[in-house]
């Protein structure tokens, strides 16, 4: 991989779905570069094309046209198996919804990720407990997602995205589900302990009380990219 | 991945217990009513099996089962015996009699009568007094389930229990005396009635009085001697059937199979038992699945392959198939013991077990097929709806 290229780099990326006979095209010609130890979030109104988007980047989706490479290297090439390595190794998820697996503990959730990628259960657990502590639930690893608040079960999902030590994460509306404070810790704990100079971070949100927290925002509209720019003139709006 | 698909069925323990019950319902139906058919089944050929001694059955070319009697005549005994390769041949008398109770009520009973000298054909088990005690005067042998129900003495107290019949009490078969010299066990018969076992002159003269009163002719075959060669030889010279136990077992068995509606009737209950089975369970571990759709969607998102998705749905399947289909089996294990003294008929043997494991992994591979089709075709971007 080549260390001087972005970590995300798309070029006229379009994705077209095919609703029951009636085409719409939900990315129409994105490019974006996302730079690595950047925090970039994707902003605009529903139905533009956020999700789309991440789902490209995160190698979960296909674009119908265009390319777009992570770590330099383009998704779209690589084998179905090489796929599912690439994005267990590389990537990191945090949901809006969390999506813990209910019936695991908190160490037992963050450690999935570990095991996927081959590691044993035992030691897997241990290093989730480490995560855990970073994100101070270390004394909640024997909790079942129920029993822990949203913000705690997001600093779980948080956990989980960053144990494997991924070189991307993408977020998907991170604080919608939170009040305001958890929402602000959750985005101060990103900071801290989730963004490196070596990893980038890609968050969808609405939530304009957390823009303060990005490097650079890009603005999406009707499968456009309409504009990217550093924080303030959008920081400075909600003020 | 294994512990965690195993949380994962095991996380929602209403579903879990309900696809567990219900792969329980189907094994226990599947594996009990046929019990009960096969018991029966076996009940329409006890007799045979319980007169051990004999190789070979001779009788009347029209008879269709063991109790479908159509004499021989006794001369047919002297032909039998004639012919090379036998050993010996005994005459068998069988017949449905009446016997008058103490209460002066009837009840029918499955007259056996044994050849005086050698008394071949007698009970499996002596409970009470011997098989030689046939040879006193007007001396019965009663089986004990008859002897203890439908033959014992109802007591002179009202609401008392039936004294059951012993040796040394009175009987009248057909207005002639009998007395009880001996008690066995037998194998219940389909028609479930009491066995008396007798003389074959005493049966006769039971009987009434028909021209010909000879059942069947018991065959030992000579030792060496092809019993299949045997059988033929005498179908040739007598122009009677004659069968070995076993084509005895198989043509009685096989005309309660082809002319009753008992069969059908357990059929019916297996397969409704099997898709009462298959809908609730198929359908709970469905619905489990796709409960757990996004649970399967975000494992995808982070990399897990389909082929490993596969393996936890299958091994899930796997452990609530297994769960199910031990406790249906051993709910039916249990029902048989439950009932082993009781008129029901059951028999359990092994391949029953396999049956039963077919039908209940048939159920578990539909329902994980379903699931897993859906679960390949799921995308993982579905992790990003909320």
């Amino acid at each position: 991989m080549n260390e001087d290229k972005p970590a995300v780099c798309c070029r006229n990326v379009t994705k077209i779905y095919d609703t029951g006979g009636q085409k719409v095209t939900a990315l129409n010609g994105i490019n974006l570069d996302i730079a690595l130890g950047e925090l970039m979030m994707l902003v605009g109104p529903s139905g533009c094309g956020k999700t789309t988007l991440i789902s490209i980047i995160a190698g979960i989706l296909d674009q119908d046209s265009g390319s777009c490479e992570l770590f330099g290297e383009n998704l779209l090439t690589m084998s179905s198996q090489r796929k599912l390595q690439f994005r267990a190794q590389n990537i990191g998820f945090v949901f809006q919804a969390f999506n813990l697996l209910p019936a695991l503990n908190a160490a037992e959730n963050v450690s999935v990720p570990l095991i996927i990628n081959g590691v044993k259960r035992v030691t897997a657990e241990k290093k989730a407990i480490e995560v855990l502590e970073k994100v101070g639930l270390g004394a909640r690893w024997r909790s079942l997602p129920a029993q822990l608040s949203g913000g705690q079960q997001q600093r779980v999902a948080i956990a989980r995205a960053l144990v494997h030590n991924p070189r991307l994460i993408v977020c998907d509306e991170p604080t919608s589900a939170l009040d305001h404070t958890s929402g602000m810790n959750i985005m101060n704990l990103f900071k801290a302990v989730a963004l490196q100079h070596d990893r980038a971070l890609v968050v969808v949100t609405h939530d304009a009380r957390i823009f303060e927290f990005a490097d650079r925002i890009a603005e999406m509209d009707d499968g456009h990219v309409v504009q990217v720019q550093t924080n303030q003139p959008l920081v400075a709006q909600r003020h | 991945m294994n512990q965690i698909a195993i949380k994962m069925l095991m996380g929602d323990k209403g579903k879990y217990l309900g696809i567990v019950l219900g792969l329980t319902f189907a094994s226990f139906v599947m594996t009990q009513q046929p019990a009960i058919f096969l018991g029966l089944m076996a009940r329409s050929y006890s007799f045979i099996s319980d007169t051990g001694l004999p190789d070979v059955w001779v009788m009347d070319p029209k008879v269709q089962f063991i109790d479908d009697i159509k004499p021989l005549q006794e001369t047919q005994l002297y032909r039998v015996r004639g012919i090379s390769g036998v050993e010996w041949a005994m005459p068998l008398y069988k017949g449905l009699l009446k016997a008058r109770l103490s209460n002066g009520t009837f009840q029918t009973c499955n007259v056996i009568g044994l050849d005086d000298t050698t008394l071949i054909g007698g009970p499996p088990i002596m409970l009470e007094g011997s098989l030689e005690d046939l040879r006193r005067s007007d001396g019965i042998i009663v089986d004990i389930d008859g002897a203890t129900d439908k033959l014992a003495k109802i007591s002179d107290q009202p609401g008392a229990a039936k004294i059951p019949l012993k040796v040394g009490d009175n009987l009248e078969l057909n207005d002639r005396r009998a007395v009880v010299v001996g008690i066995s066990k037998v194998t219940r018969t389909f028609q479930s009635q009491p066995v008396v076992y007798t003389t074959y002159s005493r049966a006769k003269n039971y009987a009434p009085r028909e021209r010909k009163l000879l059942s069947f002719v018991l065959v030992k075959a000579k030792p060496g001697q092809n019993l299949q060669e045997l059988t033929r030889r005498i179908r040739d010279n007598t122009g009677l059937v004659a069968y070995t136990n076993e084509e005895f077992k198989t043509v009685t068995y096989e005309y309660f199979l082809h002319n009753t509606g008992i069969p059908i009737n357990f059929g019916v209950s297996v397969l409704l038992g099997f898709i009462v089975g298959a809908a609730i369970a198929g359908q709970t571990f469905y619905s489990f699945t796709l409960e757990n759709l996004k649970q399967f969607g975000v494992l995808k998102a982070m990399g897990t392959s389909n082929w490993v998705l596969l393996r936890m749905i299958l091994l899930q399947a796997l452990l609530v198939e297994t769960l199910g289909y031990g406790l249906g089996v051993g709910l039916t294990a249990l029902f048989g013991y439950a009932m082993r003294n009781t008129i029901l008929a059951f028999k359990f043997p092994w391949q029953l077990l396999i049956f039963t494991g077919a039908g209940v992994s048939i159920i578990c591979a539909l329902a994980a097929l379903i699931s897993i089709l859906k679960v390949i075709r799921l995308e993982p971007a579905i992790v990003f709806k909320s």
